[in-house]
């Protein structure tokens, strides 16, 4: 340190040089008018549940909130209506958590299959990598009424073997108790229709995420010698484990809102479901399908009470997922 | 992992780093003592292996199930044939290769078991599908509707023109409100961008994982309910919401495909940035946006849960969207064949198989479109053949140069 202090040279401001962008009026219209479009789709998601609660208003004010979500009947006769989504909460749980129990594992193995072992062409001359990506989506796109109508006719009988070993040897667990020997229109035969149906949302998601595994750890993997097995186990797996529960959770909200199929094969029961292997059951989309327009205007505000409450519970789970799929993208990215 | 663990390796001599001065000896290639089992090898004798598992887990399988515990069904029999293979697989695997091997065939195994699981209930369907509803199908179905058509009838009675007639107004009136939003949002998404970029990509996720009944509650709640009518419209407006995810996410995947070259050289030329997209953007994906608005259409065909509570069905010709109830191809389906009639059952029938042909033809018709593009992006991408790659070149000239060039000659001239 010197006693004299150098000359301090006068302070300067760096103010970065602004760029000014101009556009042209085209081209402002264009970003505008685009940016309109993008802003309506997320308005049609907050009108769906601003005028669902307004239309629903006079179900709410007659069983208030608490009330309405746990009163398991659904009466609009009499004087005294009462009703409620209980056992249709309960019910549409319970089908999704089946669902899910058969869908995800027939899921990932088919992604694994599609992505890790399918053979490009099989034979020489089958591309069975695309045929079955095709056959997936093609799944995806077969209408729900078409799935209910088999399973109404097809599945259901031939699931009433398993129905009948499961109440035999199982009935130690809870729900598989049956009084009356009858294994039609179940939870279970609901739920397993109900897994089959998202098991292509979940298929196309996880093979999308597994295929964004990086190519160049899966190689070091497999210069390494790993087997086919390990570079899944400790390879894929890792990278792919927040992708899938998103993919998951899609699939969970799908079963949620699933209407039509499980409106066809349930007989609608209102109480509790204590089990899944007899006719009964509940859930809150084929509610509303099949007691829509009865029950005059409070029943058809109570249909609309109960699709609030199957909105927001889908909403959450669908941002939830939407949010760990938009994460893992960027992480990729 | 499996070869490599306790082989002893014949490695060439290498005496580098002793200090010596003498250059090292070429180094002999590495040579391994015996040739390596890799798991991915597959012999003639490992498919015969395959299938002795097979043979004699059906076996055991078939003396245990059916003749000593006297269970039935198919399904409970396929389930313990897969699960006795896979452990027998596993094991002779193991016996054989050791460890590694086993595993990863045991995998492989179980992977494609999951597949063919998978693809079992399409197959069933399809089959099912055709089976009942082929009979029963006539050209009555298309020219009449249910019009007079009782519990007594007989079954060849009845058509779903009416149907037809509903559902492809519905459709056609979805698409043309929904695809147009959705096309702009995906290029806002992709093109334009900004702060809710993120925000408005969750959401359009979220909104495709809404169910479909969702979409005709809120059309009944802020429609039917205020002009206290059901129509075809309302329907329409309930599947474009539906489509409107479903083909943003699609779109939006295909722009991003696109070259950023195109951009940048359109960009560098002075094309305004409405003109890039528009000359330059879409039309190298067109087929791409093709197949992703098919796609939304094939699926918006056969959504049931919505119409219930906005097109509310019909038995006689409505050809008029904008008034009164009208029927619709998959409500036909929903309503019949619950009904204990015949003449119902088999109406439900037939017009399931004409709906799914629909969603068919419509989904291959999109896959084809798909795959020329894909191809032809491929080629685009392989820049070393230039006779392929100037294929977009040219079409960029044809499109954005075009103008400029003209321009200048103008200017040129004396």
């Amino acid at each position: 340190m010197s006693t004299i202090s150098p000359p301090q040279p006068a302070p300067v401001r760096h103010t970065p040089l602004k760029l000014t962008v101009s556009r042209s009026r085209a081209d402002r219209v264009y970003r505008r008018v685009t940016w309109v479009a993008a802003v309506s789709t997320f308005i049609i998601l907050v009108l769906i549940g601003v005028f669902l609660y307004l239309r629903a208003r006079p179900a709410f004010e007659h069983m208030g909130y608490w009330g309405f979500l746990t009163t398991q009947v659904w009466n609009l006769s009499g004087p005294h209506p009462t009703f409620g989504v209980g056992s249709a909460l309960v019910g549409s749980i319970i089908l999704a958590v089946i669902a899910l129990i058969i869908a995800v594992p027939v899921s990932i193995c088919t992604a694994l299959f599609i992505n890790e072992y399918a053979p490009r062409k099989l034979f020489g001359f089958l591309p069975l990598k695309g045929l079955l990506t095709s056959m997936v989506d093609l799944m995806a796109a077969i209408p729900s009424v078409i799935y209910g109508l088999w399973g109404f006719f097809v599945l259901q009988s031939s699931m009433k073997g398993l129905s009948r070993w499961l109440s035999d040897h199982m009935s130690f667990v809870p729900g598989f108790k049956v009084q009356t020997p009858v294994y039609t229109s179940s939870l279970l035969i609901a739920g397993t229709l109900v897994g089959i149906m998202i098991m292509p949302i979940i298929t196309a998601l996880c093979r999308e995420v597994f295929s964004l595994t990086p190519n160049g750890e899966r190689e070091g993997a497999l210069s390494l010698g790993a087997s086919r097995a390990r570079v899944i186990r400790d390879v894929v797996f890792p990278f792919s484990k927040g992708g899938m529960i998103g993919a998951i959770m899609l699939g969970l909200g799908r079963a949620l809102g699933e209407a039509i199929a499980v409106s066809i094969i349930i007989s609608l029961t209102f109480s509790a479901p204590n089990h899944l292997l007899q006719p009964g059951g509940n859930s809150i989309p084929a509610l509303i399908a099949d007691r829509f327009g009865s029950g005059g205007k409070l029943g058809a505000a109570g249909l609309l009470a109960a699709g609030l409450v199957l909105f927001i519970m889908t909403l959450m789970v669908n941002l939830v997922a939407a949010n760990i799929v938009a994460r893992q993208a960027k992480k990729r990215a | 992992m499996t070869t490599l663990d306790s082989v002893p390796l014949e490695t060439g001599e290498n005496p580098a780093g002793d200090g010596s001065g003498i250059p090292p000896a070429p180094p002999r290639p590495r040579t391994l003592s015996y040739k390596p089992i890799r798991p991915r090898d597959f012999k003639p004798s490992d498919v015969g292996l395959l299938l002795a598992a097979a043979a004699a887990a059906f076996s055991i399988i078939w003396i245990v199930f059916d003749q000593l515990t006297l269970l039935s069904g198919e399904f409970g029999f396929v389930v313990c044939w897969a699960a006795v293979f896979l452990l027998l697989y596993w094991f002779v695997n193991f016996q054989l290769y050791g460890r590694h091997v086993a595993i990863d065939r045991f995998l492989g195994a179980l992977v494609t078991f999951g597949a063919l699981c998978m693809m079992t209930p399409l197959v069933l369907l399809v089959v099912y599908v055709f089976v009942k509803g082929w009979p029963l199908l006539s050209w009555n179905r298309f020219v009449q509707t249910q019009q007079g058509v009782g519990p007594l009838s007989p079954a060849s009675k009845g058509g779903f023109a009416h149907a037809i007639v509903g559902t492809l107004e519905q459709v056609a009136l979805a698409a043309i409100m929904g695809i147009p939003i959705a096309l702009l949002t995906a290029v806002f998404l992709n093109e334009v961008g900004g702060k809710i970029t993120g925000a408005i990509r969750v959401v359009v996720t979220a909104m495709s994982g809404t169910p479909a009944i969702l979409a005709g509650v809120f059309i009944y709640s802020i429609w039917v309910l205020t002009v206290k009518e059901y129509s075809g419209f309302a329907a329409s407006m309930a599947l474009a919401i539906l489509l409107l995810p479903t083909v943003t996410r699609g779109t939006e995947e295909v722009l991003r495909i696109v070259h950023n070259d195109l951009r940048e050289a359109s960009a560098a030329l002075g094309a305004p940035e409405w003109r890039t997209v528009w000359s330059v953007v879409l039309p190298t994906a067109r087929s791409g946006l093709v197949t992703s608005i098919l796609l939304g259409i094939a699926v918006s065909i056969g959504e049931t849960a919505p119409l219930i509570m906005t097109v509310f069905g019909a038995q006689v010709m409505n050809a008029n969207p904008f008034r009164n109830p009208q029927a619709a191809l998959p409500l036909v389906v929903y309503q019949e064949i619950k009904l204990p009639q015949a003449s119902a059952v088999a109406l439900g029938y037939t017009a399931s198989l004409v709906l799914f042909i629909l969603v068919f033809t419509i989904f291959v018709l999109a896959r084809i479109l798909g795959s020329n593009w894909l191809q032809g992006v491929a080629r685009g991408r392989s820049k070393s053949d230039g006779n392929d790659a100037s294929d977009i070149e040219e079409d960029l000239m044809s499109t954005v140069l075009a103008p400029a060039m003209s321009m200048d000659r103008g200017d040129d001239r004396p």
